[in-house]
């Protein structure tokens, strides 16, 4: 058990978290779990064609299954709105969300939902699927994103053209987007290099692989209120899609999170929520929605497969002087893929004078992607990294001292023009570079060690928290933020230590949109960083009316003591003169008058009545966060098998509040890039379906496959938290691919620029 | 489709139910009986999310059918924690932080005593091997393995 | 006065120029400034009177969070950037 650090009580230790009990004994409801009276269970039709017309939709045999109690299309939705709204996390089109929850006219990709059945059991209603009788005119199918951008390219979308360089043309097209960042003049950098690589990298679709499928519980009421239960990164984003999608305002939808089996970004928008609702409606009872691992796999957000080229100069003593990308990444059937990011952190972690990349966002016949962890990171990375490391190579230079030489600090500028406040890169590099991984010896044919570092953003966004005090002493805490990975504990934790009250005594809840402000997703690495800002705050508002109410206690018996003497006024006591430390209140003008927070607690009735802190953040002051991490791998020459001996991952965290959690968050990414650089991967046949749609061939690691994951928590606290917190959960995604890789070139001498480095691929390598 | 009557051992209660010859052990736990501890990920046995023990053997509940218990002894997470304390194994995935979203968590748990029932010191290679089949997308499966080889110690101690 | 950088997808509008001094002390007034010296960006940043929900604005590195309302220091860096979220 660690200890608390002589300057904190609370933060950096490791208790057990609130929900702990719940979870391990099975009684924590997951959005699965929900049931409610009547309840009906529904199922969804989705397109056997990665592109086609409907030209007509018959329910009727559908409807007259008994059992069944009610079927819906299109028809049933309100026609969206072809504009832009902020509905969550990032700006999104009304009517390209609605289309891909339940298609219209089209279905752009196999798995695409176009009709949904209510029925007294879920085997009913997936026989109603079977008897609804669907005409489609099947259209040619793009699969993937270099097919996409030619000319002669199936088009997708009757009104998409290019938003070229920020502006709007004519061009009809599956490039949605192309967009470009430039610093100095790369031209004249590339002429200035001495060496100059230039690669080309491919990356596969692939799924963020949550253990939990997605899931949805509706009951829309005969008054005309819907409520939702839902395991869902954000109760409020759930609330605004819905609403905009069913043409309702948001004060008639109350949404209950449910606790949550992962998410990684891919439960953010949503897929089933409408459809549920609507299945109520029209079948008058509650009706939920689960769905099946080929489900989550076809028709949820999988993240972008993607072509990447990258060219870097260096000059003789190992600067780099110019770099130029191209990241051509798939959005799936509607636009809006990370390539914006991908472009913005690809070379982060880097300062370089000349730089220009370029984004192109294409749709394609597969489903729409989503966030996962660092959206658009992974995929720069593995081809960024992977040309670093080459260059250092042919410099005669280690990986880790050309990532000291050229690595970002504070007041260098990304890519995409803002410089970089106090940031923790090149402590991540020292930390390896003198870690004894690095220094311990890899004997033995076929091995290799390969390092690579990674930038992500984090976000800020925003979050309310209400804490109230108990009579006891102890309080609640109320907040917004679905648990998913701890977080009940980190803001808990958080709250008692500005409390200077045992973390025992913060009783954490999260609540629904009912319950709380507005407050944003748990994802993008801000949860403990801004819901903990606000559970901060919250807490000083406690102590601060806990010290008004005193000032006036505390004065009023001083009034006793002095009346009507001049001294009065030098004797007053005000809140400035209430001291607080270690839970207990001091008078500053009298010492021998003091209180304990579990006095004041117990009193408050006839001190004013009840306490309730409460506080909303938007935090500024994020600063971002960078990894590096080194990976020892063994390559089995005969069947291209790599096997994963050792593994390190090293990270600025800011300020692990509990690092266990913080701890977890570290490995759990770096498995899954691994499970990214080694296995997974949709396997897609030539007419656009996915050919392993099951976990026992969309290959994740295993226990088997992997040693312990060892994990170094850098701490250069962020200025911008009053904790010195730094988002940790995104970035750990995004150097693994690249450092495997680099490890397997140690290995076997041959570059990998494709992902994922599956053992066929690597045999074709060996063989060439 | 008509139902069987099904009579059965759930945790050492006899338990008996109606269900469709069609319908997996792990649909009627969760729905007939309201044991939601066992979680459904993939219903086509490849993460172990809905493991239990069917007569001490560890089976993924959604490739048995319900009507195969008839007459056998089924053990869920529900069944491990005493009205007043935690199982070992319990305890020591919460001091580990063993689980983060917990959904893989009472299948990981289930798996791990069915392992410490048959060789109560195992090595991490021996409970990696024996995991193999519970599939964790939030921890990177470390401190699973601690908290496993922890609570075998603490175990085998008692 | 605050610099504005101008991406290299705004300088088809500013034909090559890259960054700029602009007074304003709020990034309202500092668009309204850049309209008067390069047509056409207010349409290319703003929507309905507010920024464009697919632009975001950092200042001195940090994201602005009160839209156009935002201040901004006399000797503050101005970029437009595309939002980020994350996962």
């Amino acid at each position: 058990m660690a200890e608390a650090t002589a300057e904190y009580k609370v933060i950096g230790t490791r208790p057990i978290r609130p929900d702990g009990a719940d979870k391990v004994t099975g009684r924590a409801i997951y959005g699965g779990d929900m049931r409610l009276t009547g309840m009906l269970h529904g199922k969804v039709l989705r397109s056997p064609h990665a592109h086609a017309r409907i030209k007509s939709i018959n329910t009727a045999k559908a409807e007259a299954l008994p059992g069944v109690k009610a079927v819906v299309t299109a028809q049933d939705f309100p026609v969206a709105e072809d504009r832009i709204a902020n509905l969550g996390e990032m700006a999104v089109n009304v009517k390209l969300l609605s289309n891909n929850v339940i298609a219209v006219d089209k279905v752009l990709y196999k798995g695409h939902a176009l009709a949904a059945v209510a029925a007294t059991s879920s085997h009913i209603a997936e026989e109603a699927l079977g008897l609804i009788e669907v005409e489609y005119e099947v259209l040619p199918a793009v699969l993937n994103v270099l097919d996409a951008m030619k000319e002669e390219a199936p088009l997708l979308h009757e009104h998409l053209t290019t938003t070229e360089l920020g502006q709007k043309t004519d061009k009809r097209s599956n490039i949605a987007n192309h967009m470009r960042f430039t610093l100095g003049d790369p031209a004249q950098g590339f002429r200035d290099a001495d060496i100059v690589i230039e690669r080309d990298f491919d990356t596969a679709t692939v799924h963020q692989g949550y253990i939990e499928p997605h899931n949805a519980t509706a009951l829309w009421n005969e008054d005309g209120h819907l409520y939702l239960w839902t395991s869902t990164q954000g109760a409020f984003v759930v609330q605004r899609q819905t609403a905009e999608i069913l043409g309702l305002s948001v004060s008639k939808v109350s949404v209950t999170p449910c606790e949550i089996g992962g998410g990684f970004g891919g439960k953010i928008a949503v897929y089933l929520e409408p459809v549920a609702a609507v299945l109520s409606r029209k079948s008058g009872r509650p009706v939920k929605l689960i769905m099946s691992r080929i489900e989550e796999f076809e028709a949820t957000g999988p993240t972008p497969a993607s072509h990447i080229k990258v060219k870097m100069g260096v000059k003789k003593d190992g600067q780099i002087v110019a770099a130029e990308a191209s990241l051509m990444y798939e959005a799936g059937a509607f636009p809006g893929s990370p390539v914006g990011a991908g472009c913005m952190c690809i070379f982060s972690p880097y300062a370089i004078p000349n730089m220009q990349v370029d984004g192109y966002d294409v749709v394609v016949n597969k489903p729409k992607t989503a966030a996962y962890r660092a959206p658009g990171a992974t995929n720069a990375a593995f081809a960024s990294e992977t040309v670093i490391d080459e260059l250092a190579e042919k410099l005669g230079l280690d990986p880790l001292d050309m990532r000291r030489l050229n690595g970002a600090k504070e007041g260098d500028r990304r890519v995409d023009g803002p410089t970089f406040p106090r940031i923790g890169y090149m402590e991540t590099v020292h930390a390896a570079l003198e870690h004894e991984h690095y220094a311990s010896p890899l004997h033995g044919p076929n091995r290799g060690r390969g390092v690579a570092s990674g930038f992500w953003f984090n976000v800020g966004f925003q979050s309310t928290v209400v804490i109230n005090v108990n009579a006891d002493g102890t309080v609640s805490l109320v907040e917004g933020s679905t648990d998913i990975g701890g977080t009940r504990a980190s803001i808990a934790m958080q709250a008692a230590e500005t409390l200077g009250i045992p973390y025992e005594d913060v009783r954490p809840t999260v609540a629904g949109t009912d319950g709380i402000g507005f407050t944003d997703v748990t994802g993008g690495s801000r949860t403990t960083f801004a819901t903990g800002y606000a559970a901060h705050e919250a807490s000083l508002d406690v102590l601060r009316q806990m010290k008004e109410r005193l000032a006036r206690r505390w004065d009023s018996e001083v009034e006793k003591e002095f009346e009507g003497q001049a001294e009065r006024a030098s004797v007053q006591i005000t809140p400035d003169d209430v001291l607080y430390a270690s839970g207990v209140f001091k008078c500053a003008k009298d010492p021998s008058k003091t209180m304990t927070f579990k006095d004041v607690s117990a009193q408050m009735a006839r001190m004013g009545g009840p306490i309730t802190g409460r506080a909303t953040s938007q935090p500024r002051g994020i600063g971002g966060a960078f990894a590096t991490h080194i990976v020892d791998v063994e390559v089995d020459p005969e069947t291209g098998k790599v096997a994963i001996l050792r593994y390190t991952a090293i990270q600025d965290v800011g300020r692990a509040i509990h690092p266990s959690y913080a701890e977890g968050q570290i490995q759990g990414g770096a498995v899954q890039g691994i499970g990214w650089a080694l296995n997974e991967e949709y396997v897609y046949n030539t007419t656009g379906n996915m050919a392993n749609t099951s976990f026992l061939d969309y290959r994740m690691p295993t226990t088997l496959d992997l040693p312990m994951i060892d994990t170094v928590l850098v701490e250069v606290p962020n200025p911008g938290h009053p904790y010195g917190v730094r988002g940790v959960g995104e970035v750990p995604i995004v150097p693994p691919v690249a450092a495997v890789a680099n490890a397997i070139y140690r290995a076997t001498g041959k570059r990998m620029t494709q992902a994922p480095m599956s053992p066929g691929y690597i045999l074709s390598k060996l063989n060439e | 489709m008509p139902k069987v009557h099904v009579q059965t051992r759930i945790n050492g209660e006899e338990i008996d139910f109606l269900c469709e010859t069609r319908q997996s052990l792990l649909e009627i736990l969760r729905d007939e009986l309201g044991l939601t501890g066992t979680k459904e990920g993939c219903s086509n046995g490849n993460c172990g999310a809905c493991s239990v023990l069917l007569d001490g053997v560890l089976v993924d509940s959604c490739l048995v059918l319900a009507v195969e218990t008839a007459g056998k002894d089924v053990s869920t997470i529900e069944g491990l924690a005493t009205p007043s304390q935690l199982h070992p194994l319990q305890q020591k995935f919460l001091e580990h932080a063993a689980l983060q979203c917990g959904i893989c968590t009472p299948g990981f748990i289930m798996a791990a005593k069915a392992l410490l029932a048959k060789n109560p010191k195992p090595t991490e290679h021996e409970v990696r091997y024996w995991l193999a089949g519970n599939l964790c997308r939030c921890t990177g499966y470390d401190k699973i393995i601690r908290a496993v080889l922890d609570a075998a110690a603490v175990m085998e101690k008692a | 006065m605050a610099i504005v950088f101008l991406s290299a997808m705004l300088q088809p509008l500013t034909g090559g120029v890259s960054q700029v001094r602009v007074a304003g002390r709020t990034i309202r007034t500092v668009i309204n400034h850049l309209e008067e010296r390069f047509p056409g960006m207010k349409e290319r940043l703003l929507q309905d009177g507010d920024l464009r929900p697919d632009i975001a604005v950092a200042i001195d590195g940090e994201l602005a969070l009160d839209g156009l309302a935002e201040s901004v220091g006399e000797e503050s860096e101005v970029h437009f950037i595309p939002p980020i979220s994350g996962g």
